[in-house]
């Protein structure tokens, strides 16, 4: 139950953070409001979802020890949600991807036997579900814009393809927490995905990739190089004045 | 102040004799505290010189995102993130609507915003001072927000009403905005050394810097009275400056932090604190482009703005498209 915890509030916490790089440098004013929305929900889910997580673990960790007092190794987030933001289509399309897949799980989720955990995809699935609404608009209108927008969008999609096989791929935990009554194989969310997916790139006048090659290993703390640096960041003050309170 | 050194007609103020009739009947509502509306007749003056004060003052909103946004992907707790992301996206949104509000004079927000990536419109100094350790982000929001609500509480009783306006709503989210960094600074004053470090060390930077926002002294300002005449301007620079000052130190001595200013006295008979100015060529240097951030500051918006250009232009084209489609 502890890793399944972490790995819904790792993957909230990566991409919270990855949003939030954007503060003051997206490319108009709407976009640093709505992003730093989405950037706060991602939070507040984090929050709740590692805070539960050192609840269930019994050391005395809070959701803040758990973000900022592991290595990467203990992350457990899927690798999508570290890729870096690189241009704003790519930031958007993981977010699409991202949000497909998320919205899906949480609402499978909101099926769970454990209260504590079915409290929690209650309340996160409604944001998720807006996430979802606003990232759908923008995959549509970009693909169905001007040439260079759409072609940003189809570069942006076929780089991250390669991640998106992680977000279906049973493990034991996964067989477990099944078993459990606490979380739904994440395999169940494929065909609904994929639906839901060939929709919107449809509309989008994009192009869904071929293959099915998927990289893997962000949900047993085998990371990219990039969540390293992205930690680096995120946890200097607490690492480097470990007695302090903020 | 966001908005430190509004030019404005550049002429002395007009008395009435001097005045057409149109002017002193504008000039009447004006000193009946009538609000002016964005279709009432208005003198060319009062229209530029509100165009200039409200759009340096949404450049402040916008360029302001940077200096915090330095310490969002370090802050040091989930709760303390989410506060300064809130905080930062508030001054997005003041952007917004002080744009809006300009625009109700016949301005576009795209002509204001690309003033102000060739450098030739003006945001306020502060900005263009660095953020170095967290507790500027306490130090930020208590000294800076703290200083612009003294001026913005006072622009709510503005004589334009879509700026005074805007100023109902911004003023209620900025205490909230100075109550949270002075939060920060209480928490870095009960901390360890290197915490009250910090927090000495961000103050030390900030106070001549946020002296600086109320604009230059009484006597130098060269613009002011005919904006105080329109009131479009309603407190004098260094009435503010005092106000901020009287309201400050106190602040500074609970934290039980040493005052930047050694000389910092409080007269009993008036009540008042006597201060040091700051340092007004090194204000007039940044105000020129001389500050440690202008460079950076600039290449950040500038940069943030090319390469979202096919992010727009993309969602212009498709709307156009459905706009066709439609017909």
């Amino acid at each position: 139950m502890y890793e399944f915890l972490l790995r819904m509030g790792d993957n909230t916490l990566v991409l919270g953070h990855r949003v939030s790089e954007w503060c003051g440098h997206s490319p108009v004013l709407e976009e640093d409001i709505a992003l730093a929305n989405i950037s706060l929900d991602l939070i507040g889910q984090t929050r709740l979802w590692l805070g539960l997580a050192g609840e269930v673990e019994g050391q005395g960790r809070d959701a803040d020890a758990l973000a900022y007092r592991r290595d990467a190794w203990d992350f457990r987030n899927l690798l999508i949600v570290e890729r870096p933001n690189r241009d704003y289509g790519h930031t958007l399309m993981r977010q699409f991807l991202f949000d497909l897949w998320h919205h899906e799980r949480l609402a499978d989720i909101c099926l769970s036997e454990d209260d504590r955990v079915l409290g929690i995809a209650a309340k996160c699935v409604k944001e998720a579900s807006y996430h979802l609404e606003r990232s759908t608009d923008l995959i549509v209108r970009l693909g169905g814009g001007t040439a260079e927008s759409h072609s940003r969008m189809q570069t942006a999609v076929e780089a991250l393809w390669p991640y998106v096989g992680e977000m279906f791929t049973d493990d034991a935990l996964d067989i477990e927490m099944d078993k459990a009554g606490i979380a739904p194989l994440p395999s169940n969310q494929r065909p609904r995905f994929d639906e839901a997916l060939n929709i919107t790139l449809s509309r989008a006048s994009l192009t869904r990739p071929a293959g099915d090659f998927a990289q893997k290993g962000g949900r047993s703390g085998v990371h990219t190089e990039d969540l390293g640096h992205m930690l680096a960041t995120m946890q200097f003050l607490p690492r480097a004045y470990p007695d302090a309170r903020w | 102040m966001y908005a430190q050194t509004v030019q404005s007609t550049g002429r002395k103020v007009k008395s009435l004799e001097e005045m057409s009739d149109q002017e002193r009947a504008f000039q009447a509502r004006i000193d009946a505290g009538e609000k002016i509306e964005p279709k009432d007749w208005m003198p060319d003056g009062y229209r530029k010189t509100l165009v200039r004060q409200i759009s340096q003052h949404a450049h402040s909103e916008v360029v302001g995102q940077l200096p915090e946004g330095n310490w969002i992907t370090r802050a040091p707790t989930l709760e303390r993130k989410a506060i300064l992301l809130a905080k930062v996206q508030d001054e997005a949104g003041h952007g917004l609507y002080l744009y809006s509000a300009a625009e109700t004079l016949g301005v576009s927000r795209a002509d204001l915003i690309d003033d102000l990536l060739a450098g030739r419109a003006k945001y306020s100094s502060i900005f263009n001072y660095p953020t170095l350790n967290w507790a500027d982000m306490g130090a930020v929001g208590w000294l800076v927000d703290g200083a612009a609500i003294i001026n913005q509480v006072a622009l709510q009783r503005t004589s334009y009403g879509p700026y005074s306006r805007a100023m109902v709503r911004i003023c209620k989210e900025e205490s909230f905005h100075a109550r949270q960094g002075f939060d920060i600074m209480m928490k870095m004053v009960a901390g360890t050394a290197a915490q009250k470090a910090m927090a000495q060390d961000a103050l030390n930077r900030l106070w001549w810097p946020a002296l600086m926002m109320f604009g230059p002294p009484d006597k130098d300002s060269v613009h002011s009275a005919q904006s105080m005449a329109w009131k479009i301007k309603v407190m004098t620079n260094d009435e503010g400056r005092q106000k901020f000052v009287d309201q400050t130190i106190p602040q500074i001595e609970y934290l039980g932090l040493d005052v930047p200013d050694k000389a910092a006295r409080k007269n009993p008979k008036t009540g008042h604190y006597s201060f040091v100015d700051p340092d007004w060529d090194e204000f007039f240097a940044v105000l020129k482009g001389y500050g440690p951030c202008n460079a950076d500051r600039m290449l950040a918006r500038n940069k943030a703005h090319d390469d979202g250009a096919w992010f727009r232009e993309g969602l212009l084209a498709y709307a156009e498209k459905q706009t066709i489609a439609a017909e």
